[in-house]
């Protein structure tokens, strides 16, 4: 997209956000094991999972769409 | 008011003034939640100020630069509909009627997706108009565009201010904010990030949108089934849980107006919903069309339409499937919001936040909420951005001051966008005194609809349609659809005349109200057309079919054909249909 306004792709926007809410749901999902959530199914850990899953595909749009200086 | 085309019915008592419980919410955000909330405003708004440098021009402001890819323009595309609102109305709504509510996800929506790539989208684009109402200009003529523009601009804002307050209402709900807080927070970030960098903001906002949304909602329905021992036992349990009715078929209680609890027959569904209501919303509400405008080509602009009836099938699982896990799995019953409100019970629409809440501890709830929020702010974008370029390029550009240079229309954009946040901020006010006009709003925007399908159909399939016939046409129809609602809402055993049973329920009236539109609006334009003069074959080229070259695509590979992937998505969605009969 933005060829010719060479403009950073929307791509990279959404990687950042996921990442960064990846980032928080893991770290929580972690402290969870010592004080769980009332939460149904909470000892499937869906906070660990989700947040892993989170950051990795974050992650993924980041490295692919990091605006490269020319 | 109608399908996913805005709020569903129930969400309208959702935001009914003085309903609901007041102060406390039904979910705590803790910092996790807070940090993840906090962070996306100030994405959004760093969007906005990163973009205003690359709107310079008209162009640019209005129609993204028209160089959006099709995968973007098809998320965006989906996004604009996807609202917060609509999720949690139609969670409601599966609640309520159980998998009815899919009607509107599939028969309401991917045939005329499909339509719009494949019939409807080379004209609009071989045209080079900037809205549906710049096509009616080129198709029929100044008096035709007036009244699209007219009514889309009002209906729009209106819309927009509508929506605010619902969203302010479902906040205070379910987290027990301050209603003044979430009116005027929402509305001047989006008045900020649209005014600055206009529908490039606005597109790429809705696709940050498309994922949270999926990822925020995604969860319920996975350990939703986890808990229900999958789609069998799901359905095992809601049978239990209601043995006098059939909640998880599609087709097979359509037979009968009395046979399904949403009272309608399948001819409503067929003919009301997927013919008429959808094929108006999808192909001619300027604020989806919008979005497909912006494609950078002829293909991407085909295909990003086709892009999106794939998501759009998928919708249910977030959407319809958390409201039947309420009805297996929740064990207690949610009641309509009247009675919630005298009972303090839980009401239908808040199955959704209450599933989430079920599941989602710190973190993932942070998520979800941001999924909503974001859905509500895109949703206002969207509304506000349409409205800015219909009003300067279809109302003020024509009527108001002509030929002035493209940086005028662009100022006029960014002041127009602001204004258009300050009119939905006083229709969010007013609404909060006089609730009752949100119905009479929400009827009025599906009542322009209908009748605007037959007119851009038949003016983009016909030739001889002549520019008197389109104007008179899309006159009589909107009028004629007026005055069935009101014929209703003063005396409402009018309903079994409109929708042809007495049996019928308030939701087949919009059903058989846009049909009767949508014919008479037909039967007009046609006998018009027979008395008076067409315009010359050669002023209409590009703008009919018949009289416009149309790009070839045999050259294409099949798998980069837009007709092979529309193939693809309506065989996937005869498939569904038959697997949930």
């Amino acid at each position: 997209m933005s060829e010719d306004h060479h403009m950073i792709p929307v791509w990279f926007f959404v990687g950042v956000i996921l990442l960064f809410s990846g980032l928080i749901i893991l770290a929580t999902g972690i402290y969870e094991f010592s004080s769980p959530p009332p939460t149904v199914l909470a000892s499937l850990h869906p906070a660990l999972w989700w947040g892993a899953l989170l950051t990795l595909i974050g992650g993924i749009y980041v490295y692919f769409y990091l605006p490269k200086k020319s | 008011m109608n399908l996913s085309l805005s709020i569903p019915v129930a969400m309208l008592w959702f935001a009914t003034p003085g309903t609901g419980p007041a102060g406390q919410g039904l979910i705590a955000l803790r910092w996790p939640d807070l940090l993840i909330v906090g962070f996306y405003f100030a994405m959004v708004l760093g969007i906005g100020i990163y973009l205003k440098r690359y709107t310079r021009s008209g162009e640019d402001f209005f129609l993204a630069g028209r160089e959006m890819t099709a995968w973007v323009a098809g998320l965006s595309f989906l996004s604009a509909n996807l609202g917060a609102l609509e999720l949690m109305g139609w969670a409601a709504s599966a609640y309520q009627y159980g998998i009815l509510a899919t009607h509107w996800y599939w028969v309401g929506a991917i045939p005329a997706m499909l339509f719009l790539g494949i019939v409807m989208m080379p004209f609009y684009y071989i045209s080079k108009t900037h809205s549906v109402p710049g096509y009616l200009q080129l198709r029929y003529g100044e008096s035709t565009r007036a009244l699209s523009a007219i009514s889309f601009a009002f209906m729009t804002v209106l819309m927009s201010g509508i929506n605010m307050y619902a969203m302010a209402l479902v906040m205070k709900v379910v987290l027990g904010w301050n209603i003044h807080f979430s009116i005027w927070v929402s509305s001047i970030t989006v008045a900020i990030y649209v005014a600055l960098g206009g529908l490039f903001s606005a597109i790429f906002n809705e696709v940050l949108q498309f994922f949270l949304i999926w990822l925020g909602a995604l969860l319920i329905p996975i350990l939703g089934l986890v808990e229900a021992g999958g789609w069998s036992g799901l359905v095992q349990r809601i049978h239990q849980n209601l043995p006098q009715g059939d909640y998880t078929h599609l087709w097979r209680t359509m037979g009968h107006f009395a046979d399904n609890p949403m009272g309608i027959h399948w001819t409503g569904i067929v003919m009301g919903l997927g013919w008429v209501i959808s094929f108006g919303y999808w192909t001619t509400d300027f604020l989806v069309v919008q979005r497909v405008f912006a494609a950078k080509d002829i293909r991407a602009a085909k295909m990003a339409p086709i892009i999106g009836s794939f998501f759009k099938m998928a919708v249910p699982f977030i959407v319809i499937l958390p409201g039947l896990l309420g009805l297996g799995l929740l064990n207690y019953t949610l009641v309509p919001e009247k009675v919630a409100a005298v009972t303090g019970q839980h009401s239908y629409n808040e199955v959704l936040p209450l599933m989430l809440a079920r599941y989602c501890g710190p973190g993932l709830l942070g998520l979800g909420i941001t999924a909503l929020i974001a859905g509500f702010m895109s949703g206002m974008a969207g509304n506000v951005s349409a409205f800015a370029t219909v009003w300067t390029y279809d109302l003020y550009r024509p009527f108001v001051r002509k030929g002035a240079a493209d940086g005028h229309y662009l100022k006029m954009g960014r002041w127009c966008t602001i204004l258009g946040v300050m009119i939905s901020i006083g229709t969010a006010y007013v609404v909060m005194q006089f609730g009752s006009i949100m119905d009479y709003v929400q009827a009025l925007f599906s009542i322009f609809i209908a009748p605007l399908f037959g007119t851009v159909l038949l003016g983009m399939l016909w030739k001889r349609v002549t520019p008197a016939a389109g104007f008179w046409g899309l006159l009589s129809g909107s009028a004629s659809s007026i005055a069935m609602f009101l014929l209703v809402k003063f005396d409402h055993s009018m309903l079994a005349y409109i929708a042809l049973s007495s049996q019928a329920k308030d939701m087949a009236e919009n059903m058989y109200r846009a049909l009767w539109s949508w014919l008479i609006c037909v039967i007009v334009t046609v006998v018009v057309t027979a008395f008076t003069k067409p315009k010359p074959v050669e002023e209409l080229a590009g703008l009919v079919y018949g009289c416009t070259e149309l790009p070839s695509e045999g050259h294409l590979p099949l798998w980069k054909r837009p007709i092979f992937w529309a193939g693809v998505s309506l065989a996937l969605f005869l498939v569904l249909q038959w697997i949930f009969w």
